[in-house]
């Protein structure tokens, strides 16, 4: 489904990912994981389209189709959302009319009518009850006065209304606790299905507990450096970077 | 489904500004200046009472001592008044029976408007008295609205028609040498709308009146007169929209509101006069002079959508004169590429337990500039006012301008006044979230902006409020990347 091939990109001419190749197959959950500023995140706003970001060599596909010169709002319509690390506020904007426009326009997009009041209705009703979310949440403005975790929980709520076939969730465990991340895995593993894939990015092995990888890649200053089965996020907890950073280095 | 790169230019050039079309229907226009003649001529036109001709030529008299005012932050070629014509009426003018009667060309331009009237009259509640250069041509619903005593009609007619009732109130809460503009407006006014609700009726349906200059080097003056009785509520709504031309437009009106006993005025505007172009040329010079007054437990409300004009001077006020009674402001100015607005509302609080809310919204976007002026005064005798003020601006790009002038004067150690302020731009992350989401820039401007107004925008009636969400897309497109 997703394929990235030799990607390399940059930040105000500073090269942060350094030849990327990754592929991701339907049905599967991929976890990136890699210490402080090993191009984690950066990886997942390219794969998003953020302008701040410029590609300078390679390419990202999905289904096929290049993504490289597509707008972000495009790759949204193709299927790809990213679940924010620090999802933004936005005043008088409710979060149930943010998801109401977010659909109709992806629908629009895809040539598609908009939806019907009362389907939209009750896939909110369902999607809140799958995360847990109280009704009320839903007509507060966005993510305004939004605790962490509920940041949080408000994107994988986004997720479940979007249906997108390639979601990237970038350091979601940060700033929920045990009993919200709880809640929060087990709506993604709800949300799998055989056609769609998620890649989990991390820092810690604690949220793959939850959400179980079919495949773990060590990110390392712009490089994967290492990828395994989910034992290697076990490996990684017991005995920190360090050992794969020298590994790498030979 | 792909656009050839000309229709898309062609497609944004009219999306500018959707309204900008002229129609060609002979006028009848006066020569341009203006002296005491002109006065008279007008009068004489509109077949006016002594009484009125005296009232217009003092005001003209006043006038031309008076000194156009320079304190508003704006800039601009000041208006040359002996290069306007004074009077523009379409020509064929009769009194229409029915609409077939009425010119058809003038019809296409209400259809083009969206306020087509045969759908006008089928739609529930909606009256609409047209103000088509300076005359109003239509007026519907007055049946249903004389069954409850409520007078509805334009001002020309109510001179002739309720002498009594404009001979009393008329410049009583905007006095002719109030201003320089309102003292030009008391001498040359050539129509507006008057309204009457008697005492302890609710009127049932939204009143509506659309304003449009149509004639180039005309200026409009229009005039308006509600006066709620005791005891009675009215809703007014007022549209106001101008056809493109290179050369400005002045635009002088007066609106004046009284609020009797107990009773209420609801008055929301939305504003979209030809802003002028991307340089900055042509569009409409808007100097408005809009107050209310409300007497024992009274309430008036002003609401305002303004995404037009070159030049906005503009500040709806109350003068809260009753005790317990009640002004609200609540305002979205919104200025793109070169236009220029200094808005705002004054709250003058004179009776004791007075209560005044300003919530003003400041857009700017482009190189324009937009001013929030705004005077809350508590007179030594209001025990116990409490005003509450909240004046947001938020900027789109990094050449544009918001400023924020409030005075205050409070003479009374009882009352209380809060005033809030907030100044935030449209961050780029904002937007890449909402791009995320499948939402693009120029949907995800309007949905912020929208979040952003949202407090104002509640306050107006359901299909005003549809319109302004349009407006305010309308107005800030291509504003950003």
């Amino acid at each position: 489904m997703l394929k990235i091939k030799n990607l390399h990109a940059s930040v105000e001419g500073k090269e942060i990912l350094k030849g990327i190749n990754l592929e991701v197959n339907p049905g599967e959950v991929h976890a990136i994981m890699g210490p402080n500023g090993s191009g984690k995140s950066t990886l997942a706003s390219v794969i998003a389209g953020n302008e701040d970001f410029e590609i300078t060599d390679g390419s990202i596909e999905l289904e096929g189709e290049e993504l490289n010169e597509m707008a972000p709002e495009e790759r949204a319509h193709q299927g790809v959302f990213l679940s924010f690390q620090y999802p933004v506020e936005i005043p008088g904007v409710t979060v149930t009319n943010f998801m109401k426009t977010a659909i109709n326009e992806t629908r629009k997009a895809r040539g598609q009518e908009e939806m019907p009041a009362n389907e939209m209705l009750k896939k909110i009703r369902e999607k809140s009850e799958l995360l847990e979310i109280d009704r009320k949440f839903l007509s507060r403005s966005l993510n305004e006065g939004f605790s962490g975790g509920e940041k949080k929980r408000n994107e994988i709520f986004q997720l479940a209304m979007m249906e997108p076939k390639l979601a990237i969730l970038d350091e979601t465990d940060s700033g929920l606790d045990i009993d919200a991340l709880k809640i929060v895995a087990n709506g993604v593993n709800r949300l799998k299905t055989d056609k769609n894939a998620t890649i989990v990015i991390t820092h810690y092995q604690r949220l793959l507990d939850y959400i179980i990888p079919d495949h773990v890649h060590v990110l390392l200053n712009g490089k994967i450096v290492k990828s395994g089965g989910k034992e290697l996020a076990l490996e990684l907890e017991e005995k920190g970077y360090d050992w794969i950073k020298q590994e790498a280095a030979v | 489904m792909a656009y050839t790169e000309e229709e898309l230019k062609k497609e944004l050039e009219t999306k500018e500004y959707e309204y900008g079309f002229y129609t060609d229907i002979e006028s009848d226009t006066f020569p341009v200046g203006l002296n005491e003649d002109i006065v008279r001529a007008i009068s004489m036109k509109k077949e006016e009472p002594e009484w009125m001709t005296e009232w217009r030529l003092e005001a003209f008299r006043v006038w031309k001592e008076m000194e156009e005012p320079e304190w508003a932050n704006v800039k601009y070629k000041k208006p040359d008044f002996q290069a306007i014509s004074y009077y523009s009426a379409p020509m064929n003018k009769p009194k229409y029976d029915s609409l077939d009667e009425v010119d058809p060309e003038l019809l296409d331009t209400f259809k083009r408007l969206g306020i087509s009237l045969e759908e006008q009259k089928k739609l529930a509640g909606v009256a609409v008295d047209v103000v088509m250069d300076s005359v109003s041509v239509a007026t519907t619903f007055k049946k249903t609205l004389a069954e409850k005593g409520i007078i509805f009609c334009s001002i020309s007619e109510a001179i002739k028609e309720h002498p009594e009732l404009v001979k009393k109130y008329i410049g009583s809460v905007v006095p002719r040498k109030d201003n320089f503009y309102a003292a030009l407006n008391s001498a040359v006014f050539s129509d507006g709308s008057f309204c009457y609700i008697p005492k302890g009726v609710r009127c049932p349906m939204e009143l509506s009146t659309y304003f449009r200059i149509n004639q180039a080097g005309t200026g409009q003056f229009e005039r308006t007169l509600v006066i709620a009785d005791e005891g009675s509520y009215v809703s007014y709504l007022e549209g106001c929209t101008a056809p493109m031309r290179d050369e400005n437009q002045l635009h002088a009106a007066v609106v004046e509101l009284i609020a009797l006993d107990d009773a209420e005025i609801k008055y929301s505007t939305v504003q979209n006069w030809f802003p002028g172009d991307k340089e900055g040329k042509g569009g409409v010079f808007n100097f408005v002079t809009k107050r209310g007054l409300c007497e024992t437990n009274a309430k008036i409300s002003w609401t305002q959508v303004e995404t037009g004009s070159a030049v906005t001077w503009k500040y709806p006020s109350c003068v809260l004169k009753g005790d317990n009674s009640i002004g609200e402001f609540y305002s979205i100015a919104v200025t793109n590429n070169y236009q220029q607005a200094d808005t705002g509302t004054k709250m003058i609080h004179l009776g004791r337990n007075t209560r005044s809310t300003i919530i003003s919204k400041g857009i700017s976007a482009g190189k324009s500039q937009n001013s929030y002026r705004g005077l809350v005064q508590i007179n030594s005798r209001a025990e116990n006012a409490r005003n509450f003020s909240q004046c947001d601006s938020l900027l789109m790009g990094n050449e544009c301008g918001a400023h924020t002038f409030p005075y205050i004067e409070a003479k009374n150690k009882t009352s209380q006044v809060e005033h809030e302020a907030t100044t935030s731009k449209i961050g780029e992350d904002q937007i890449f979230y909402c791009n995320q989401r499948g939402i693009d820039t120029e949907k995800a401007i309007a949905l912020i902006v929208n979040g952003f107004s949202k407090e104002v925008l509640n306050k107006l009636p359901m299909e005003f409020a549809v319109e302004a969400q349009k407006l305010l897309e309308i107005s800030l497109e291509g504003s950003v990347g």
